[in-house]
């Protein structure tokens, strides 16, 4: 499955309160968390992004909190997924278990731009910059972990497995 | 091979001999999630097909992030916390409990050689009390909700050797602060942190809970300390369940090992808008500020609001700073009321609020307004944390809080400690 959209370019460190502030923790209604996503660092982000953007970040992206409502409003904005050097811990690990797609890799963090278009290859962890016509790879995940991005995240993960072989 | 805490840790519950890097699926102890978590796992158990929770006596939810409710939608989800709980018969700690972090070690369910999840990234206090407790989000509280158990890879381990004596008037969140600036926010991510060594040793279980909560700070995992007589001795007065505590081994392997001598540090500032951001104190002193606060799971313990206390005997806070104060919880807001430390503080000009998250986390109880400074004993200072991404904080221990309330500036508690 490939994802393709255009970059948006952040720094180090972003943490959970930057991605979803605290104070909007009052609803679990994925549309509304989406529309404060990334508002104390750009207030108009959520109406710039077209549907299969990519954010693109340096290290320790989603530090912070274990709010999963920061992987549920990057996932419901539209980002196809995020690139970054490195993520924090407990991050790295909720996105996977909503279905929002990671990658981690120095080199295309680096190279794109804000703005290249960018087309990303799931199964293959490849990262295409079709501007400036470069790949990038990513680092590899555990075979379990890619095929929960790819049924979407981890309950849907577990029911498919259990309709599948009626057990885990 | 020898093991590090956190691999004694993960063996006994997953019932094999693990190190470092592998991956396995571990028996949880006890399972924790606070209200601004436990809505979104309410909904995955449910999605899950979930119908009870593995051990009613092993779980609890707690509202503290937004307690009292400050808004309709909050309202909202505290009910359905309120009715989960009840329907499937586990306990909720309610509306002026305190914090998840202080209450779930004084329940006395969790100790040395527990393995414990929480939906809240500071679940890693615990550490302090020797056991490994991480933070996880909503769907893998879901999980770790119905089955009891939940994947872990084995972390690697960095081993903090901190020597010497602390100097007066510097304290266990000056010496985690210092850390945290020396190996960066990320320095320890995917890690487990070992605190060893005679600084450690000294220090009460209220500062080594200070130091394993703000492990995550650096990234890591788990911030773990060996039990010894000082962990039992607290525990007692909570529980009398025996606990198998967890100590490294001699020849387990570290990915890192860094000694520290503590005895020339001077108090610490993390600086906006990162944690990592660390200073010693003299290069932001005079820095004007407007609100104080003391409380929070890093900071709101009983001894945290006796060193305010003492300071502050007898003075008055300056007249351009709101000191808020918030005991981590209630049973330390009831021994700070016997203590007369409520008294002396809330006569100094303090405002004591319900104990709880609110202030630290933004939700309610003291928002900044667009230009202020913050000088804060909680742990995290990122752009926006208090509820306005205009305002500056400043953290620092409660002493420099104190004595920062008292000038109206970032001041020096070792210009008021005899």
């Amino acid at each position: 499955m490939n994802l393709k959209g255009n970059a948006w370019k952040f720094g180090n460190d972003i943490d959970t309160d930057v991605i979803i502030p605290a104070r909007y923790l009052n609803t679990s209604d994925p549309k509304e968390l989406a529309s404060h996503c990334m508002e104390d660092s750009d207030p108009d982000f959520s109406n710039k992004i077209s549907a299969g953007d990519v954010m693109v970040a340096g290290k320790n992206f989603g530090c912070g909190s274990s709010r999963e409502h920061a992987p549920i409003a990057i996932k419901e904005v539209g980002i196809s997924c995020v690139i970054a050097k490195t993520f924090a811990r407990i991050f790295y690990r909720n996105a996977f278990n909503i279905g929002l797609p990671i990658f981690e890799s120095s080199e295309a963090a680096e190279d794109i731009d804000e703005g290249d278009q960018v087309i990303v290859d799931i199964e293959l962890g490849e990262i295409r910059n079709v501007t400036k016509n470069r790949v990038y790879k990513a680092t590899q995940v555990p075979p379990f972990m890619q095929q929960i991005i790819s049924a979407g995240g981890l309950i849907n993960y577990v029911s498919e497995r259990v309709k599948k072989d009626g057990n885990l | 091979m020898g093991q590090t805490i956190i691999e004694k840790i993960l063996s006994s519950h997953s019932g094999q001999q693990v190190h470092a890097n592998e991956i396995v699926v571990a028996k949880v102890d006890f399972v924790m999630g606070q209200d601004g978590t436990s809505p979104l796992a309410i909904r995955a158990f449910e999605d899950m097909g979930g119908k009870e929770v593995f051990d009613r006596e092993k779980v609890a939810f707690v509202i503290d992030h937004s307690a009292p409710s400050p808004i309709e939608g909050v309202s909202a989800l505290h009910k359905l916390m309120r009715e989960f709980t009840r329907s499937k018969g586990f306990k909720m700690y309610d509306i002026g409990e305190g914090v998840c972090h202080q209450l779930i070690p004084e329940s006395g369910k969790v100790g040395p050689g527990s393995l414990v999840i929480g939906a809240d990234s500071h679940t890693c206090t615990y550490g302090a009390l020797n056991a490994f407790s991480t933070g996880v989000g909503s769907t893998d509280l879901a999980g770790g909700l119905i089955s009891g158990h939940l994947w872990f890879k084995v972390p690697e381990t960095i081993k903090f050797v901190l020597n010497g004596v602390l100097p007066k008037g510097v304290y266990a969140k000056d010496l985690i602060l210092y850390l945290i600036g020396d190996i960066t926010a990320d320095g320890a991510t995917y890690m487990s942190a070992e605190y060893t060594g005679e600084a450690v040793s000294a220090l009460s279980i209220e500062g080594r809970f200070t130091m394993s909560n703000m492990a995550i700070e650096m990234g890591a995992k788990a911030g773990l300390m060996e039990a010894d007589e000082k962990t039992f001795k607290w525990l007692s007065r909570y529980t009398d369940k025996v606990f198998t505590p967890a100590s490294a081994d001699p020849d387990a392997v570290y990915a890192q090992v860094r000694n520290y001598d503590v005895s020339k540090l001077e108090p610490q500032i993390a600086k906006p808008h990162r944690v990592d951001n660390v200073c010693p104190i003299s290069e932001v002193l005079g820095t004007p500020i407007q609100q104080a606060v003391l409380g929070t799971c890093t900071n709101g313990r009983i001894e945290d609001l006796r060193i305010a206390a003492e300071l502050l005997k007898g003075k008055r806070i300056h007249d351009d700073v709101r000191f808020i104060v918030a005991p981590a919880s209630k049973t330390i807001y009831l021994d700070a009321m016997n203590e007369g430390i409520i008294q002396t503080l809330v006569e100094a000009g303090a405002a004591v609020v319900t104990p709880g998250c609110g202030p630290c986390v933004g939700t309610h109880n003291g928002v900044p307004s667009d230009g202020e400074n913050v000088i804060s004993t909680a742990n995290r200072n990122f752009k926006g944390r208090m509820g306005n991404s205009n305002a500056s904080i400043y953290l620092a221990s409660p002493a420099t809080v104190a004595a920062s309330a008292l000038l109206g500036k970032i001041a020096d508690p070792r210009d008021f400690i005899r």
